[in-house]
């Protein structure tokens, strides 16, 4: 027992790398704080597109998501981090990062956002028009309010995905949680900065994941 | 071998060069198709532990053995919480500390099954929620045994309403192999990326990732008819 804690959970080293870590921690948060909004909004004209856009434009929508849905988030940074500099394209770690995320995620947010924009009657749309509300306006005020109600678990599980996604920029070396977790290791050649990293996302998303919980078996009983 | 852009080149010409060259590519054939395999077996190791995984624990936790259910409801949440590259460099890095080593593909082959198993757990659970108690208890009441009425009654209509978001979740599980390069598995994108920099060009990258679409594309596309099939028959 003795010596297991003195591998995965040494207060020594905890002490020593929590400084650390906690900066990754704060990267972790602002990557997602970044990538969450501009997901969502990418998300919400994708669905708005593919819902409401002439033909070719829904084509276009259902291409663009089923293509980033297929593709591995971890390829496409690379990709995107290891492809450009042969273009001559120099991009900052944060940005490719970034770039990279919210290109995987808005398809994500696209597919729920559709799905809730098709929850809603015909009706509604039609009454709004009919009260002299512009095609914009009753979207805005009517139709997308009440959509994003229908589907609220789905967008919380998919930002749970998104925080938990942010992991692989360490594989570009972003200093974010896990990259600083591993180094630290690497430097104490002992695993509790992993175990303490794992722990912070615990502590992290654990509410979150119980917040879906409540969410969805609320839907089931209301069904 | 290393292959140097020429300085002339325009941009067209450096893109071709760089990203679709067909010497380089033409040198990495095999290595690719050998990498594309070992990602199809994890992938359907993945895919077969996981879904069973859930699939029994989901039946456990019908039973409601109260201490049973609170076990697997804090495993579900920690495997939906913990992101699945940290459940990877706990096996693959951590473990190492107390002598349990794994080879690359057991560390990514069993994180990935845990997660797709939390997963699928809170998948089959939920449908067998969806169920109305009255078809257990009418099952019950033609004789049949707990077991024979989750099995032939309550479980053949949930495993119907499961289908759609199993698929999803299946397939962006199933996406994670790609991480496995990241303790030096040798799959496709592990190959691609060690080919990229050793010819010093973009096409092996450009290769995995035409790999990859070529394996999830259909993929994709059955859930996509999967979620129009299934969805007008609630």
């Amino acid at each position: 027992m003795d010596t297991l804690l003195q591998v995965f959970f040494n207060t020594d080293i905890v002490r020593e790398v929590w400084p650390f870590l906690l900066k990754g921690l704060a990267m972790t948060v602002g990557l997602s704080l970044l990538v969450v909004p501009l997901g969502l909004a990418a998300g919400l004209a994708v669905a708005l597109a593919g819902t409401y856009g002439a033909r070719w434009l829904r084509w276009s929508t259902v291409v663009y998501v089923d293509f980033f849905r297929a593709f591995p988030p971890l390829v496409l940074l690379i990709l995107i981090y290891f492809g450009f500099p042969f273009l001559q394209i120099d991009m900052p770690k944060f940005l490719a990062v970034a770039l990279g995320f919210t290109l995987n995620t808005s398809s994500y947010y696209g597919e729920v956002f559709r799905a809730g924009l098709q929850s809603i009657p015909r009706g509604q749309m039609e009454a709004a028009r009919s009260t002299g509300l512009t095609q914009r306006q009753a979207l805005t005020h009517i139709v997308i309010p009440q959509a994003t109600r229908n589907v609220l678990p789905e967008l919380i599980g998919n930002t749970l995905e998104v925080i938990k996604l942010t992991t692989l920029a360490s594989v570009v070396a972003l200093p974010e949680l896990l990259n600083n977790a591993r180094q630290a290791q690497a430097l104490t050649y002992n695993a509790t900065p992993i175990v303490l990293a794992a722990l912070m996302y615990l502590a992290l998303l654990w509410p979150l994941v119980r917040v879906l919980s409540l969410l969805e078996h609320r839907a089931i009983r209301m069904r | 071998m290393a292959l140097v852009t020429p300085p002339e080149m325009g941009t067209l010409e450096r893109i071709g060069f760089s990203f679709f060259n067909p010497d380089v590519a033409a040198l990495y054939v095999e290595p690719m198709l050998r990498g594309m395999g070992l990602t199809v077996v994890l992938g359907l190791a993945v895919i077969v532990t996981g879904i069973a995984l859930g699939l029994v624990l989901a039946l456990l936790r019908s039973r409601q053995f109260r201490l049973l259910n609170a076990l697997i409801v804090v495993y579900a949440d920690i495997f939906r919480a913990l992101p699945p590259l940290v459940v990877i460099i706990v096996l693959f890095f951590a473990f190492p500390y107390v002598d349990l080593s794994m080879s690359a593909f057991t560390a990514t082959w069993l994180a990935l099954s845990l997660v797709l198993g939390a997963f699928t757990e809170e998948i089959f659970w939920a449908g067998i929620l969806s169920i109305p108690k009255g078809q257990w208890e009418a099952a019950r009441a033609t004789g049949l045994g707990p077991w024979g009425a989750m099995w032939h009654v309550v479980l053949p209509q949930a495993l119907r309403l499961t289908v759609p978001p199993l698929t999803n979740r299946t397939i962006a599980i199933t996406k994670g192999t790609a991480l496995g390069s990241v303790v030096a598995l040798h799959e496709v994108l592990n190959v691609a990326s060690a080919a990229s920099s050793e010819a010093g060009n973009a096409t092996p990258l450009m290769m995995g990732a035409v790999g990859y679409l070529i394996l999830f594309i259909p993929f994709v596309v059955f859930g996509r008819w999967v979620e129009t099939r299934f969805a007008w028959k609630r």
